[in-house]
């Protein structure tokens, strides 16, 4: 490959834009957005917290945390990235297996290895290490995919997916095996394919339910087909998340005035449950402007993936933005009562875990890899 | 490095751009579904969401109102409210009910009849309602609870007022007492006065006045956090206070009254004869209201109500027996009235009357015989012949109606629940009840008070009230307000003054006179008492029932009777005593009277 390192003209470092973007590597608008979202995460979060500010602080500091490690793989070319992703995933199915075998059990599920400093999840690293892996090994040949191809990179999908899902930890499984996918699916698979897969998902869709899931899962399932089956037990949730919802009309109850909120009637109101509060508070208005800026940041990761100088950036980046739009959608749907009861957090809003250091880091991937455009042509 | 060069690299990226095209189509039309549901939550069923969380988060917390006081014609508090407190859980609090209830037995000690009634009270009760275990706990009790409060979620220590009745067994048939609302009543009860832990009139006094004693519930807004606990009070309307209610009832007569009646089962209805005013309602025995009123258990309420002396069994209002020889007085004047008898004309009593044609002889008390008796000492000497003949000449029917004017068989319309009415017979009630022809021989029999005759204390001392007033009926009452109400029979206006007079005259003489059966108790007053003695055979029962010898005995006593009215110049008290088994009138029935009138008359001179 001839990386045009030396050769960068005048010209080209004028169009690679302003002073952050060239010396931190930072993609401005993206930086903007994020940074707004994540503002209005920590003022919802303080009311969802029931006005304390001490949640909230450390909130911040692991906002901090993926801000540094955001711009640290900001500064990594995506061409010195692109040889990383075997390794990044290869030791990342060595450390799902050791989960298997040395994890630290919370809430009934194997996820954690406890480092000595602090608890670190495998699946966290597989967010980003699986879609790399993917788009790494795509991008070795000629797109669009060709059906071998799409059995390995199913291949690779299938199998931290399953032992992600086997921890039990279904909605990461989801999201990583989302990630994968979307990478598959921006690569240029096949339509037949993907209706065949479809019809093999919903074939398969009794036998996980027999084989596949536990109880508690099913459980979900069935409260989220009808709520009020359970209104004191598995349904809570959900009907006090809608009643949330609903209360809050197309104003909001005003921010620190939810009483659904505030009286603890949202559970995990703070993590999985938090846009409940957001529509509680802030109303249906409140949600077109959270739901528009999750939107013009997926907008903009496109663009991002639309202007990359090669394939390995091009899946990656589009791939990134699948899963960031994963992330969202399946956490406002099932909240608004439009998915199943899955555990995954609202992106960069919701408090706590690894995943909004996981998520900054992802971003800045996206923000290398736009920020070193042209000084990678081919 | 030929490879690459071969690629046709604007073809791939076609490939990516349009997928990312298409991908961006798919997120736009979720992101559309969010926003869409979203709305259709907050904006087609925002009023549904509004009001489930208002719902939600205020509970409605009813406050009980203060049950209006009872007092005495002095003032004297008969009825009051008394801090205590009582011991609640709330269902949905307790984390297990099974060991709460066990925690608690160890602290307090709770018997089977409070558990039993927790666990019926639970079943009908919302798990967020709280539900009474005791209602009066001890100081150590409290203390102990106190204490250990953390241990014990779900329950609470709360002041209450528990009615309390600083009498106690004094007028308890006449006050009555309060117990928990149970659920018939509850369902029938306003829902503005009551609430399931509610209290309510069961009897006497108290559950006559129920509605203006009560008061009406008032309302608490709290609001609550999802684990139920109170927050803040969001709005408060006060309940409305039950009223206050002076009876003409002196509870210092009243408790004279039933220490005069000793040991003997009975009754006693005195009243104020001029406004029909109850200055004593006495029934022995009695119970204690304080006990029932403080949520007295299960097992003690059975042993109360299967006492056999019943003492719940109110005997003034609710009590039958044959009014016996107190009816003469009654008939005399309705046969002077109907100018069947001259009041001067004597009629010779030999002991025995028959009718013509009839075998069966009939026996005066007395079995030799009165000798000559006019009105006035058929009355005095209770001869049982003047009045046989007085009957027969009557006939049923004439009788009947007669007595009727009296108030016989007829409600006095007391202000008292349960009031049962006595029987007057005639021919259509005897048809009627026991589908027979009237028999000659049975008129007779009503000519002294027994046969089908049946009165209640009540109804005596209110008849005998209406001779005090010379024709003029009374309601008797006990609400103070309550002196206007009329009588519910019509007054007896025809009768010439002077029948009046010998009427009176002759119930004096069964006190003052020398041939009086009541002259024993005349002695020594400076006012006149105009009385009669009446005893009543004891009838009805059954050749089936056991019972040893001196039961036997003792149940085949004779009902004393006694009614009378004082003083004969300006009655102020009207009275009717009755004791069961008692034996005479004359000697049991008549100076538990005397005591009452003369403590009456002392007082109020």
């Amino acid at each position: 490959m001839n990386w045009a390192r030396d050769g960068v003209n005048e010209a080209a470092r004028r169009a690679s834009g302003s002073l952050l973007q060239r010396v931190l590597r930072v993609d401005a608008p993206l930086f903007g957005l994020l940074a707004l979202l994540a503002g209005i995460g920590v003022i919802v979060l303080y009311s969802a917290f029931g006005n304390r500010i001490d949640p909230v602080q450390s909130h911040l500091l692991r906002l901090t945390a993926g801000l540094v490690l955001m711009l640290g793989l900001a500064q990594v070319p995506p061409w010195r990235l692109a040889p990383l992703a075997p390794w990044a995933y290869a030791g990342g199915l060595v450390l799902l297996a050791a989960v298997f075998i040395a994890g630290e059990s919370g809430g009934g599920a194997r996820r954690w290895l406890d480092l000595g400093v602090f608890g670190f999840q495998p699946s966290e690293l597989m967010k980003l290490a699986l879609p790399m892996m993917v788009a790494w090994m795509l991008s070795r040949a000629p797109l669009p995919i060709t059906f071998g191809r799409a059995i390995v990179a199913l291949s690779l999908i299938a199998a931290p997916a399953a032992m992600i899902g086997l921890q039990p930890d279904l909605g990461t499984a989801l999201l990583v095996a989302a990630a994968g996918l979307g990478v598959v699916f921006l690569a240029g698979i096949g339509w037949r394919i993907i209706l065949a897969l479809g019809a093999v998902v919903a074939a398969a869709t009794p036998l996980l339910w027999v084989f596949g899931m536990q109880d508690y899962q099913r459980q979900r399932v069935l409260t989220f087909l009808d709520p009020e089956r359970d209104p004191l037990g598995a349904g809570y949730n959900i009907i006090q998340a809608q009643i949330a919802i609903g209360s809050g009309g197309i104003f909001g109850k005003g921010w620190l005035n939810g009483t659904q909120a505030h009286l603890e009637f949202i559970p995990e109101r703070h993590t999985d449950f938090v846009f409940a509060v957001l529509a509680e508070e802030f109303g249906l208005l409140g949600v077109i402007a959270v739901v528009t800026l999750y939107a013009a940041i997926i907008a903009r990761a496109l663009w991002i993936a639309r202007e990359a100088q090669d394939n390995f950036s091009r899946l990656l980046a589009g791939g990134l933005a699948l899963t960031f739009f994963v992330y969202t959608f399946v956490n406002m749907g099932m909240v608004a009562g439009l998915l199943p009861v899955v555990g995954l957090p609202l992106p960069l809003i919701s408090y706590g875990g690894s995943s909004i250091v996981t998520l900054l880091a992802g971003f800045g991937i996206l923000m290398s890899i736009h920020s070193h455009r042209r000084m990678w042509s081919a | 490095m030929s490879l690459e060069l071969l690629r046709d690299r604007t073809s791939e990226r076609r490939v990516v751009r349009g997928r990312l095209g298409v991908a961006a189509l798919i997120m736009l039309l979720l992101f559309t579904a969010i926003v869409a549901r979203v709305g259709y939550l907050q904006v087609a069923q925002y009023d549904y969401f509004a009001s489930r969380s208002h719902d939600n988060r205020v509970r409605l917390a009813p406050i009980d109102p203060t049950r209006g006081l009872i007092r005495d014609r002095a003032g004297r508090i008969l009825a009051e409210n008394r801090p205590a407190f009582s011991l609640t859980i709330i269902p949905e609090q307790a984390p297990d009910m099974a060991v709460l209830l066990d925690e608690l037995d160890r602290l307090i000690d709770l018997t089977d009849g409070e558990r039993d009634a927790f666990m019926k009270a639970r079943q009908r009760a919302r798990s967020f309602q709280e539900i009474p275990l005791r209602l009066q706990l001890s100081e150590e009790a409290v203390a102990e609870l106190t204490v250990n409060r953390h241990r014990f979620r779900g329950v609470e220590v709360k002041p209450h007022l528990v009615r309390h009745y600083p009498y106690g067994k004094t007028g308890a048939h006449a006050i009555g007492y309060v117990g928990r609302i149970n659920q018939d009543e509850l369902r029938r009860g306003d829902r503005r006065r009551y609430r399931s832990s509610s209290f309510t009139g069961k009897s006497g006094v108290e559950a006559f006045y129920e509605e203006r004693l009560q008061g009406l519930l008032g309302v608490e807004r709290i609001e609550t956090n999802a684990l139920g606990r109170p927050l803040s009070v969001l709005d408060r309307e006060p309940p409305t206070p039950g009223e206050d209610l002076q009876l003409t009832l002196d509870i210092e007569l009243q408790r004279i009254a039933e220490a005069a009646l000793g040991d003997y089962r009975g009754a006693i209805v005195a009243l104020d004869p001029r406004t029909g005013g109850i200055l004593a309602l006495a029934s022995q025995p009695g119970f204690d209201p304080n006990a029932l009123a403080s949520g007295l258990d299960r097992e003690a309420f059975r042993a109360l109500s299967n006492d056999a002396t019943q003492p719940l069994f109110n005997r003034a209002i609710r009590g039958r027996y044959p009014p016996g020889s107190i009816v003469k007085p009654f008939l005399a004047l309705a046969g002077a009235a109907d100018g069947l008898i001259d009041p001067d004309e004597t009629i010779f009593c030999n002991g025995r009357f028959n009718l013509p044609n009839v075998s069966r002889t009939w026996r005066d008390w007395k079995p030799e015989g009165h000798g000559h008796v006019d009105f006035i000492q058929s009355v005095a000497q209770s001869c049982d012949i003047y009045y046989y003949e007085l009957a027969h000449e009557f006939g049923i029917d004439r009788l009947h109606e007669w007595m009727t004017r009296f108030g016989y068989g007829s409600d006095t319309g007391v202000d008292l629940p349960g009031e049962r009415t006595g029987i007057m017979p005639s021919r259509e009630w005897k048809r009627q009840n026991l589908g027979e022809p009237w028999y000659t021989g049975e008129t007779i029999n009503t000519g002294i008070g027994q046969g089908f005759t049946l009165a209640t204390p009540i109804q005596l001392a209110t008849s005998t009230a209406m001779i005090a007033n010379r024709g003029q009926p009374v309601r008797p009452h006990l609400l103070a307000t309550a002196d206007a109400a009329p009588a519910t029979i019509e007054p007896l206006d025809t009768i010439e003054n002077a029948l009046w007079d010998i009427t009176v005259e002759s119930m004096v003489e069964v006190v003052h006179g020398p041939r009086g059966t009541a002259r024993a108790i005349g002695e020594g007053l400076d006012y006149r008492i105009a009385g009669k003695t009446g005893t009543a055979q004891v009838i009805g029962i059954g050749q089936d029932e056991e019972y040893d010898e001196d039961e036997l005995d003792q149940r085949f006593h004779d009902h004393a009777l006694f009614a009378a009215f004082a003083p004969v110049a300006s009655p102020r008290i009207a009275l009717a005593v009755l004791v069961e088994n008692g034996g005479s009138g004359s000697t049991t029935a008549a100076p538990i009277a005397r005591e009452v009138i003369q403590a009456w008359l002392s007082t109020t001179r």
